[in-house]
């Protein structure tokens, strides 16, 4: 046996301890589904970690109700396939007050439809501890991100008083009410998931590969019209145009890039080629300056 | 054109995948500050391997413009400067992690920032790292904070070094220069231990030696510090001898199968190998190594995996189960260094537990001395405050199953944290419990194996019944200043005020337990080492030590105020001029030294080194000894050690 690993074989390792720690830790952990690539590869990871045993803890989708109807299929595909354990919330208070895509700004919008949305659900399931699929790479405030990320009984997130962490030790230990967000995929890049989703095989939302979909134009971005609940200008009719997405969130806020890329080598080719930041497609953190650090005390991911 | 883009014109995405799939992984560390070129850099790194953004890129000319500080040109140190921010708004922050690539090995860059957390956070980063990246400034050479850097990296363990002399831009490139400070800096770390350490002259600033080798440095032949990170061997760096499993789950999907799951922390194991359980001790056999990519017959660190055994035994998580051959350590008590992480201070009294592997344990620790992270030599430590480092001793209240650090980089490490907080307070680096060579440096504290019993006074109650804070106070001047004089009006003074003050007086000790010492400077210095023991001993029990003692020597002062503790130690300096001291001596003693009868008389054949900041001077030739006095009470009194 060779002396060195790979390393993705690494990582995966790496992600498949913090999961073990995690359930053998916590009393009641979750793990957020998105569907998005991140997501599907945590999902991987976890059927991997307690291989031949099923996934010990449930699956979280935070609805918005405006999810692609690629994303809702392909989730549901991945539970009947795994047998696993989907909860699904949605913040229904929100929905009754009229918040929605169009009207609310995305400010507004993402934070009612996604961090209520989330702690809500926490909050309902007394979930102890929350597997999200952030990665340090992706925005210069999650650069110092620990893996085991602790918040308080509000679920806030204070940046002064985390914890140091040492080793592959996690310091698990929280106080009745407290919770941790564990990041399992934080040392991976962008290239680390599309290369072990590759090498894996691992499913993936089709949304991710080019193909024929009817576009409208909503400066700087391609709107891809899902369903028939998109408001379109009394004359405008959407145009078919060879679309993908580069990541997957709520399907009116979310740009597609043209492209041909219907392989994941190819898709792999084009983000080498595009350089541009993982983030630029969604319209949510343009809205506010270090939006994200504000978000994550809110208690979002 | 990017590296990327060339590289796809001349390989087809599917080979470029192949490949990419035989990477290893390099994780390391950057020490230095912001002055050091630190942030410049790593920006040149994630710049020259092609790892930044158009958009960021795009982003950082913009403020290079704005807040840069080349000029004009595009400042890389910008890159990375997101943290410089939230620093000042106060967020802690122990490490930043970025991120590179190249057609050989990834790359994860701990990068912590240098301000005055940084034993803190350079223990968290390195935790984790194989390589550390010393940078010196080539117009500075080597500083106490290169030496604070290294010794942290030795004692987390990192085994390669790459000490890069930057902006030698700024020296002319001189060849000259990079020797000096190469060899500065290998003289220095021979006291480490540290294997593997490279020297690289590099301008971050400018790019030399970075990526490309510097058409300014040709005669520098090792190749740049990319090629260096490429190709140094780490493959060698795991333990792959000795088999560790900690058990953290026990699974059992159906009643025919019972598998123990978690990462190999070190060695190797096969199908068939007989191990042992601890703490059980029951020996059985693998009967197969499940993963689900299916079946292997062989496993190795860090792989996760999950083991059936040949007999029902009874485990659980914390249980580790290793080699038959060669087992851990097993017991309660063991020596490590620790490293203290948190504000709050170690409170004797507080509870802890300590995280080892998979098990977590109530633990008492017990400081036997501290560390000197920039001098690396031994100090008297009462308690242990962020970011200082000592030797402690540990008894945990389950038995753990252990390896030194330096063997064992899994298996020796642990993190202490508070039962009351739940915070993680310091981490731990377990030492060679069988080592019985003691240091040869006589003013190192030996850790004593012999006796567990201590003390069952605390120095919080020693210090309510006598009423005083122990204290250390060194009276040093020539002979004829007036040591002795003012020693016993002091202790007379304290005795008074309902203290308990001894007096420690060179003379009177060189009748009885210095009488094998002579006069030399070795001999002083000896002298003085144990009169500073005596006075450890007497401030560990609380009381107030006056030595009246020459000690010619700045280096042999410094020495025992550090084997005292700062934080209890009066240096007074008796100023008085070698005319009037000659004047005050009736024992003809000086006369003695000038006929050449006594050798090696500091002032007179010998240097007496006058202090170059103590506490407190006293010209003792222009104000009485009860005025001399009254100073020094007024000091302790400021320090706060009598009211």
């Amino acid at each position: 046996m060779s002396k060195s690993m790979t390393h993705l074989k690494e990582l995966e390792a790496e992600s498949i301890h913090i999961m073990r720690e995690v359930v053998a830790e916590f009393e009641r952990p979750v793990m957020l589904f998105s569907s998005g690539k991140d997501s599907s590869v945590m999902l991987h990871l976890a059927l991997k970690a307690f291989y031949p045993g099923k996934v010990p803890f449930p699956f979280l989708h935070i609805d918005t109700t405006w999810d692609f109807k690629e994303v809702y299929a392909f989730r549901d595909q991945m539970v009947s396939k795994h047998g696993l354990n989907l909860l699904v919330h949605t913040n229904m208070d929100a929905i009754r007050a009229g918040v929605n895509p169009f009207d609310s700004g995305s400010v507004k919008y993402t934070h009612n439809m996604n961090l209520q949305g989330l702690l809500q659900a926490l909050k309902k399931y007394k979930f102890d501890a929350a597997f999200g699929g952030a990665r340090r790479e992706e925005e210069k405030s999650r650069a110092k991100e620990r893996i085991f990320s602790f918040r308080d009984r509000h679920y806030q997130w204070d940046p002064k008083n985390q914890r140091p962490e040492m080793w592959n030790i996690y310091n698990a230990r929280i106080n009745p009410g407290e919770s941790i967000r564990v990041f399992p995929l934080s040392n991976w890049t962008e290239l680390d998931i599309w290369q072990y989703i590759f090498q894996e095989n691992i499913p993936l939302c089709p949304l991710y590969f080019a193909a024929p979909r009817p576009v409208v134009r909503r400066d700087p971005q391609l709107i891809y019209v899902n369903d028939h609940r998109y408001p379109l200008a009394p004359d405008e009719k959407p145009v078919v145009r060879h679309v993908r997405f580069r990541t997957l969130g709520c399907y009116p806020l979310t740009g597609a890039i043209e492209s041909q890329a219907d392989t994941l080598p190819k898709i792999i080719e084009e983000m080498l080629l595009f350089r541009q930041s993982e983030r630029s497609g969604r319209a949510i953190d343009h809205d506010e300056q270090g939006s994200m650090e504000q978000k994550k005390r809110e208690g979002y991911f | 054109m990017t590296a990327v883009e060339t590289l796809l014109q001349n390989e087809d995405i599917h080979s470029y995948l192949e490949r990419n799939q035989r990477k290893e992984l390099l994780r390391f560390l950057t020490c230095g500050s912001v002055d050091d070129g630190k942030s410049t850099l790593i920006g040149r790194l994630l710049h020259d391997t092609k790892t930044i953004y158009e958009d960021q890129l795009a982003a950082v000319k913009r403020d290079s413009v704005r807040h840069g500080t080349t000029g004009g040109d595009v400042d890389l140190a910008l890159l990375t400067d997101g943290l410089k921010a939230e620093r000042e708004q106060g967020i802690t922050i122990d490490v930043a992690y970025r991120f590179f690539s190249t057609a050989k090995r990834k790359f994860i860059i701990a990068d912590t920032p240098g301000h005055e957390q940084y034993t803190r956070n350079m223990a968290t980063g390195a935790s984790t790292c194989q390589l550390a990246i010393i940078l010196v400034d080539a117009r500075h050479g080597v500083l106490p904070q290169t030496r604070r850097h290294s010794y942290i990296c030795s004692l987390l363990g990192i085994q390669h070094l790459v000490v890069t002399i930057n902006k030698m831009d700024l020296v002319n490139y001189s060849e000259a220069r990079f020797n000096e400070i190469k060899n500065q800096y290998s003289e220095f770390a021979s006291k480490l231990d540290i294997r593997d350490i490279h020297f690289i002259p590099i301008s971050a600033l400018k790019g030399d030696n970075i990526v490309e080798s510097s058409p300014h440095m040709p005669w520098y032949k090792s190749g740049p510090l990319l090629n260096h990170l490429e190709t140094v061997h780490i493959a060698s760096d795991r333990n792959l001898t000795d088999f560790r499993l900690p058990v953290q789950l026990v699974l059992r999907p159906n009643l025919n199968f019972r598998g123990f799951a978690g990462s190999i922390a070190s060695g190797r194991v096969r199908v068939g190998d007989e191990v042992m359980i601890l703490p059980s001790s029951r020996k059985t056999r693998v009967k197969s190594i499940v993963t689900a990519d299916g079946e292997l017959k062989e496993a190795q660190c860090p792989m996760p995996v999950v083991l059936t055994l040949t007999d029902e035994v009874d485990i659980s998580r914390g249980d580790i189960l290793t080699d038959v051959e060669n087992p851990p350590h097993f017991g309660h008590d063991f020596e490590a260094n620790l490293v203290w992480l948190n504000e709050k201070p170690f409170d004797p009294e507080g509870a802890y537990l300590l995280k080892h592997g998979t098990r977590t344990t109530p633990v008492t620790l017990n400081i036997l001395h501290g560390i000197d992270v920039n001098t690396l030599e031994s100090k008297a430590l009462d308690t242990l405050h962020l970011n200082e480092v000592a030797r402690c001793e540990m008894s945990a209240t389950t038995p753990l199953a252990f390896d030194p650090y330096k063997n064992n980089r899994s298996t020796g490490a642990f993190i202490v944290i508070d039962r009351q907080t739940s915070n993680t307070v310091a981490c731990g680096m377990i030492l060679d419990q069988d080592a019985q060579s003691g240091p040869t440096d006589p003013w190192a504290i030996v850790a004593g194996h012999e006796s567990r019993a201590r003390s069952k006074v605390t120095a919080m109650q020693r210090q309510d019944r006598l009423r005083q804070k122990p204290c250390t106070i060194l009276l040093t001047g020539l002979t004829g200043s007036g040591k002795a004089t003012i020693a016993f009006e002091l202790e007379k003074r304290l005795f008074e005020l309902g203290k308990l003050p001894v007096v420690l007086h060179g003379l009177d000790l060189r009748r009885q337990i210095a009488s094998d010492l002579g006069f030399s400077a070795d001999d002083r210095s000896e002298n003085l080492r144990r009169i500073g023991g005596i006075a450890r001993i007497l401030n560990d029990n609380g009381m107030i030590a006056i030595c009246a003692v020459l000690a010619p020597l700045a280096s042999v002062r410094q020495r025992v105020k550090a084997l005292l503790g700062a934080d209890r130690y009066l240096e007074v300096y008796l100023s008085a001029p070698l005319e009037v001291c000659k004047s005050r001596d009736q024992a003809g003693i000086y006369k003695l030294a000038e006929a050449g009868k006594i050798k090696a008389f500091p002032g007179i054949s010998s240097p007496y080194e006058v202090p170059e900041s103590p506490d407190l001077t006293l010209a003792t030739h222009e104000i009485s000894v009860a005025e001399s006095v009254d100073q020094i009470m007024t000091m302790l009194k400021t320090r706060g050690w009598i009211e």
